[in-house]
Parts: C-alpha cells; sequence; structure tokens
C-alpha cells in the first residue's frame, strides 16, 4: 500500500520509525494504568504546566487574536505548500545549505546516514527532534555504526534508560529523580558511586558528560520548530543551551524537518515565538532561539544540509478535514490538559506523538490499517471532552477531526465485510430510533431489565458487551413508564404538525 | 411562547423524571410545552463513533421531526448539553459529508440556531435566573465538558443554582476535568474511562456534598453508576430536577 499507487500520496512506511505501537490503546492503556509511579508523576507534571500555561497565557490580552493568527498563517502555508517549499530550497542553496528531499522514514535515514559516513565521524550529536525520533533515525545510525548522543537532557535520560519518550516536550516526564540517578549510575561512565538524586546534581553529572561529546563532535543533528520560506533560515527553541551547542560547534550540521513546518515570511515568526513557549513551558520567552540561514563562512557549522521530510504528511494534506493537524507546532499544551493523557502517559499511544494530536496525527501518516491495527484504535481514545481544542494555540479542532477519523475507521472496517458485531449493533440501533414506533416498541423491552435489579434498585452485573459498563458502574433501573407514555397518559395531546408516528 | 421539549431518547427511556421537570420547570414560567411525538435520537452516539452511514437517516428525522415543530414552537429546549452539542455542530456536517445534502444541512442549521440547552435557555432567552425552586440540601455542580466547551453556557447553571432557595452549593475541585464517560468510551476504554471517573468520585466525595447535578443524564449516569457502585451516600440529581423542586415536594 504505498508508492505502487500512482498519484496516490504514500504514507509512512511500515518498519521503520516510532510512529505505530505493538499494542492497541486499550490494551496499552490497561497496563500503563497500573503503573502508579507513573500516574503520580504525569499527575503532578501536568498540573504544574496546566496551571503555568494558564497563568501566562491568561496576561496577553491578544491571546484569541494570537490563535486566529497562528491559525491562519498555518492554513496559508498548507495551501501554498509546494510553491513555499521550493522557494525555501532557493533560499537555503543560495545561502549555501544543501537541500535533501526524503519521500519517507527510510530515505531520509539513508540521506543523513551518507551524509555523516561522508564526514568520516563515529559519534554525533543530536539537538531534541520530534521528526527524527519519528523516523527512527537513531536506531538507523546505530545499525550503521554511528552512535548518536542525545543532548536534551530529558532525551539523554531516555536514551541511557533504553525508554522511549512518553512526551513531545518533556519525554522522561514518566521518570522520577531516584529512577534518573539509578540510569546514571549504570550508563553514564565517569559518574561518582555517590551520586545524590538532587536535581541539581543530577543536571551537573549529565553536564559534564555531555561537555566531553560537544567538544569532539564533528556533526550535528536537529530538528527545526520553523523555516522561513522567503529568507531560508531555519529556528530551533530550547531551553537548555545544549542545542545551541550542537548548532554551533560542530563542523557539519543536518537538519530534519517535516515539510509542514514552514512559515511563508519573517514576520510570521513574531506569531509563534509568543504562541509556543507560552503554551509549551508556559514561559513568556524561550530561553534560546537559534536561527541559522545556510552557512556563514569562518562561524558555525561550514556544511549545512537540510533534509525535507513527507513521511505521510502529503496524505494527511489530501484530507480536507484532517490536514489542520499538520498546523501543529508540537506545543504539547493538548497533552498537557487531556484527561486521558495524564492517566496513561505517552507510551500507552504507541507513537512518538502521543496525546490528543498524536491520536490525529499519528494514523494518518501511516495511514489506517483495518480492524486491530494500533493506530486505528488512537482516533477513539478520547472522550471528546474538548480540553485540547481549547489551549491549541493554532486553534487545531481535535475532537472534530477524532469524530472524522472514526469515520473513516468505522468505512473501513465496513468495507471489509467481516463479521463485525459493533456495526451490526450500531446498525440495529439505528434503524429503531428512526421511527418513534420501533423506538416506543424498543423502550418497553428495556423494561424488561426490571427484573435484573428488582430487587436492589440498581443493576450490578450485565452478560458480555454490557460488562464493560458494569465491572465498575452500576446501571439505573429502567423506569416503569417511559416520558413518551407519562406524555400521552397525562396530556393525550398529539404532538404538532410533521408528527411522525404520534403515539407509539 | 411555545416550546418544544426535546426529550433526548435517554430523557425519554431511562430517566422520564429529568424529562418531566423541565416541563414543570417551564410550564410554572408560564410557558406552554409540547411533545412532538416523532422525536427519537439526535444520532449523536453514532456520530461520535464514527457511524455516519447509521447517523445520517436519524439526522433527517431529527430535522423532519423539529423542522415542522416550529411551525407552531419559538424554540425547541432539551435537558442535555451534548445532544444540543451534536444538533449546533454535527448535524449540518453528516448531512452535508454523508447524505451530501446541502438543503438539510441548511435546515439542520435553521433548526439548530432554534435549539437550546435548559440553562442557556432560561438565563440567555428568558432572562430567568430564579426559577422560584426550592432544594434543601447541600449539592455540588458537575459542569459536563459539552456544556462548558460546546456550548460555552459558562456559569449560567451556577447562577441558576445559586437562586434556588435552601440549596447549599459547595464548589467541585478540578470540576472542569471530563468524568470519563465520552459515550461508547465509557465502554471501549473502560479501564481508563474507570480511572477518570475514580478521580471525579474523588472530587465529589472531597465536597461532602450529598447530591451531585449536572445538566446532562449520560455523564450522570456515568457519576452516578459509579457512586452507587461505591455505595457512597452521594447521589446524582439532573439541574432540571432541583430547578423544578418546590416547597410543595419536600
Amino acid at each position: 500500500m504505498t508508492h505502487t499507487f500512482l498519484g496516490l500520496p504514500a504514507y509512512a512506511p511500515e518498519g521503520v520509525g516510532n510512529l505505530r505501537g505493538d499494542e492497541t490503546f486499550p490494551h496499552a492503556a490497561r497496563s500503563a494504568l497500573k503503573n502508579t509511579q507513573l500516574r503520580r508523576n504525569l499527575g503532578i507534571a501536568t498540573s504544574t504546566i496546566r496551571a503555568k500555561r494558564a497563568a501566562v497565557v491568561g496576561e496577553l490580552p491578544d491571546w484569541e487574536q494570537l490563535r486566529d493568527a497562528g491559525a491562519a498563517i498555518k492554513a496559508d502555508v498548507m495551501a501554498r505548500l509546494p510553491e513555499l517549499l521550493e522557494q525555501l530550497e532557493a533560499a537555503v542553496t543560495a545561502r549555501g545549505g544543501v537541500v535533501h528531499w526524503a519521500r519517507d522514514a527510510d530515505e531520509a535515514n539513508r540521506i543523513v546516514i551518507e551524509l555523516v559516513q561522508a564526514t568520516g565521524a563515529r559519534e554525533v550529536v543530536k539537538v531534541k527532534s520530534m521528526a527524527t525520533q519519528e523516523i527512527g533515525l537513531n536506531e538507523a545510525l546505530e545499525a550503521a555504526g554511528i552512535s548518536p548522543v542525545e543532548t536534551d537532557l530529558a532525551e539523554l535520560i531516555v536514551q541511557l534508560g533504553h525508554d522511549k519518550p512518553s512526551h513531545i516536550l518533556v519525554p522522561a516526564i514518566h521518570r522520577n529523580r531516584s529512577e534518573i540517578r539509578e540510569t546514571f549510575l549504570r550508563e553514564m561512565p565517569d559518574v561518582p558511586d555517590d551520586l545524590s538524586d538532587e536535581p541539581r546534581v543530577l543536571a551537573m553529572a549529565a553536564r559534564a558528560h555531555l561537555r566531553r561529546k560537544f567538544l569532539s563532535a564533528k556533526v550535528g543533528i536537529s530538528g527545526a520548530n520553523f523555516a522561513v520560506a522567503e529568507t531560508g533560515t531555519l529556528t530551533v527553541l530550547e531551553s537548555e543551551g545544549n542545542g545551541r551547542m550542537c548548532l554551533t560547534l560542530p563542523e557539519t550540521l543536518i537538519t530534519v524537518m517535516g515539510i509542514e513546518k514552514l512559515v511563508p515570511t519573517w514576520r510570521d515568526l513574531e506569531v509563534f515565538l509568543q504562541l509556543l513557549p507560552r503554551s509549551s513551558t508556559g514561559e513568556r520567552m524561550n530561553p534560546y532561539t537559534s536561527m541559522w540561514t545556510g552557512v556563514t563562512p569562518g562561524d558555525g557549522p561550514q556544511s549545512f544540509h537540510l533534509v525535507l521530510l513527507d513521511n505521510g504528511r502529503t496524505a494527511a494534506l489530501s484530507d480536507e478535514v484532517g490536514r489542520a493537524a499538520l498546523h501543529c507546532i508540537r506545543c504539547s499544551a493538548c497533552l498537557n490538559v487531556c484527561p486521558i493523557y495524564e492517566r496513561t502517559g505517552g507510551n500507552a499511544y504507541g507513537s512518538v506523538y502521543p496525546g490528543p494530536i498524536g491520536a490525529i496525527l499519528s494514523p494518518q501518516l501511516t495511514g489506517i490499517r483495518g480492524h486491530g491495527d494500533p493506530n486505528s484504535s488512537l482516533p477513539f481514545a478520547s472522550t471528546l471532552c474538548g480540553a485540547c481544542y481549547a489551549v491549541c494555540p493554532v486553534k487545531i479542532d481535535i475532537p472534530s477531526i477524532l469524530v472524522h477519523l472514526r469515520a473513516q475507521t468505522v468505512d473501513h472496517a465496513r468495507a471489509e465485510r467481516l463479521p463485525n458485531a459493533e456495526l451490526l449493533s450500531m446498525k440495529a440501533v439505528g434503524w429503531t430510533m428512526r421511527s418513534p414506533l420501533r423506538f416506543g416498541r424498543a423502550e418497553r423491552l428495556l423494561r424488561i431489565g426490571r427484573l435484573l435489579g428488582w430487587r436492589r434498585g440498581r443493576i450490578s452485573a450485565l452478560p458480555w458487551p454490557g460488562s464493560a459498563w458494569t465491572t465498575s458502574r452500576d446501571l439505573a433501573v429502567p423506569p416503569k413508564e417511559t416520558f413518551r407514555e407519562w406524555w400521552l397518559r397525562e396530556r393525550g395531546q398529539p404532538g404538532p404538525p410533521g408528527d411522525v408516528g404520534g403515539s407509539p | 411562547m411555545r416550546i418544544a421539549l426535546f426529550a433526548t431518547c435517554l430523557g425519554d427511556a431511562l430517566y422520564p423524571d429529568v424529562s418531566r421537570a423541565t416541563v414543570r420547570v417551564l410550564e410554572r414560567l408560564g410557558y406552554t410545552v409540547v411533545f412532538p411525538a416523532g422525536q427519537t435520537c439526535c444520532g449523536q452516539m453514532h456520530i461520535n463513533s464514527g457511524y455516519f452511514d447509521e447517523a445520517a437517516p436519524l439526522v433527517r428525522h431529527h430535522v423532519d421531526t423539529f423542522e415542522a415543530a416550529l411551525s407552531e414552537c419559538d424554540a425547541i429546549v432539551a435537558p442535555s448539553g451534548s445532544c444540543v452539542g451534536s444538533v449546533r455542530h454535527q448535524h449540518a456536517m453528516v448531512a452535508r459529508t454523508r447524505s451530501g445534502d446541502t438543503v438539510l444541512a441548511e435546515r439542520a442549521d435553521a433548526v439548530a440556531a432554534k435549539t437550546f440547552e435548559l440553562s442557556e435557555f432560561l438565563v440567555d432567552v428568558l432572562g430567568v435566573t430564579d426559577v422560584g425552586a426550592y432544594y434543601p440540601h447541600r449539592v455540588t455542580y458537575h459542569p459536563t465538558c459539552h456544556s462548558l466547551r460546546l456550548l460555552h453556557v459558562g456559569d449560567k447553571p451556577l447562577r441558576l443554582l445559586r437562586a434556588v432557595r435552601g440549596l447549599d452549593l459547595i464548589e467541585l475541585p478540578a470540576a472542569d476535568s471530563c468524568c470519563g464517560f465520552g459515550g461508547t468510551f465509557s465502554v471501549k476504554n473502560p479501564d481508563v474511562s474507570t480511572a477518570m471517573l475514580a478521580d471525579k468520585m474523588a472530587n465529589v466525595l472531597s465536597t461532602g456534598a450529598e447530591i451531585c447535578t449536572a445538566g446532562d443524564s449520560s455523564c450522570l449516569m456515568h457519576i452516578g453508576g459509579g457512586l452507587s457502585r461505591l455505595r457512597a451516600g452521594v447521589r446524582t440529581v439532573h439541574l432540571a430536577e432541583i430547578l423544578a423542586s418546590t416547597e410543595d415536594d419536600s
């Protein structure tokens, strides 16, 4: 199901990268929920970030206008993506950079590996980047005998722990400081045996470890938060300064960037440099904002490569409703407010993009494979409570896109023509509800349920599939008389004109 | 003013007290209520579960029924934020994208423009906050997600509750957090749903209230189902039932 379909945009390929887990969300969530340490860490971390974000967003009188501007700029980018990408390529090339086009994760990994091999380097330092996590670049580099070193503190913790990132912004959110201390003691050479779990001490240990890596690295690899089509300028926002080390010290810099990360003009950054820090870390201004344009002779990397990555983005772009997911600026505000994410953490989503945005982005990048595909369960991993939409800095209507993707999943299952109990029952309920006569009869049938709870006044156990409800919740006993019957008995009055079926 | 009651399928089949209470409040305020008997279900469950093919005829049926009702009524009122949310934000979309019927979509929008959730109808349309209710109980209020973030009812339900004589209103901690119901989410993801419910119940219990109220029977079915399982000594009562209560009831 890839590029043999001429004219159809390809999905992210299977078997490479980190866009799909092994288990469906309900299964993965079940194990995650049992992890009490994870639940506690996440509860504290998300509520702290939520409160910080709410405070700094509340300060801005023009926040809603900023969100509108962000949404409008991104919609414009998606509408003009081909021309803007070519403009970017021309601008980067004119300033001494080299632009590479990667159809998918495999191509992107191959390009990066060849570029690193050409320098002869055996080790690369990495800026925190979602795009390279998405394509599984670290795994690909290791397979080619090149050691990638994550330099973002939290990414380093995840890497040293042979773990998976569980949050877009704070990938080690699921680990606490004693777990981090153990990881450092086990994996980091030269740390003192008496290393304490004090955050400052742990940070200093990582600092000493990373400083050696920065000074010896020949190649740096980064992602990008934004690329300005007009000027060819790339931008990375980070909080530690480690990213800037990677962007300035090595001789060669390779940036892997999703094609949706564009903004048309330099001026447009004004909007996003306000939206992003306030939404993500709850800061008024981002601490380290690095910008570079091609190569500057005698200053910084003298060789710059930009790898433009599709990996399913064009497929998402072709969906009129779903394409708004590409507006995402990876702030993770939607993760921090999501009641599902707060309880399961990011790893249950299987993809490097967890939470509400992941639930609409991952399935669109990979395509939905049908029943049993972990990513086809993601659009259902939401109560549609709308908290994500309310905080999204570029106003992505996540609940509506979730519903849209649910419909695609259901249609996909419908086309499979396999036995499908859910489809049958939905059809039956739909058929019943289409007629007030049938609905009235069904209501009377429901009254049989009174027998189930006649002694206790509540129903506490139902056979499958009702058991999914009654394992943790009672059900009220159906009433003796429906409202419709009461109305007829009390008022006896027929409904207004156009009444279909009137009394049952 | 004549008001068409949109009882919702849940309010008809399982929670007739809520529909009766809605009628009682509106009639007590001097309005005529009619029940268009052709009504069944708005199709929200089908839409939110992705069954657009099955939802499309339900949308058409709802529009047919309530468009006819509007020929002699001025407004449609439902004691449910999520059903009104579906009518307002999803019906036209389903008509357009699934039925390919732009005329139906326009008719759906016209019906939606006259459809109100009970608390917004009382406060915004009728301009009433004191509906003459008396309810001598300790109550906490859970703002349901769709009332809050789809309809933006804000503090309207709280203003109505504050005007109820005898009622002791206790603020619910983390009130705007979802209870975990989410329609079919509650059975497709029962473990996460229950984890969310557990936190919601802990917050409800922390208030010391004897009653948890809300504007949606579906969310109350979830919270109430959990509290009942715990034998918690707290029960759920729909906002309409509180607003309908008077001295005569106690």
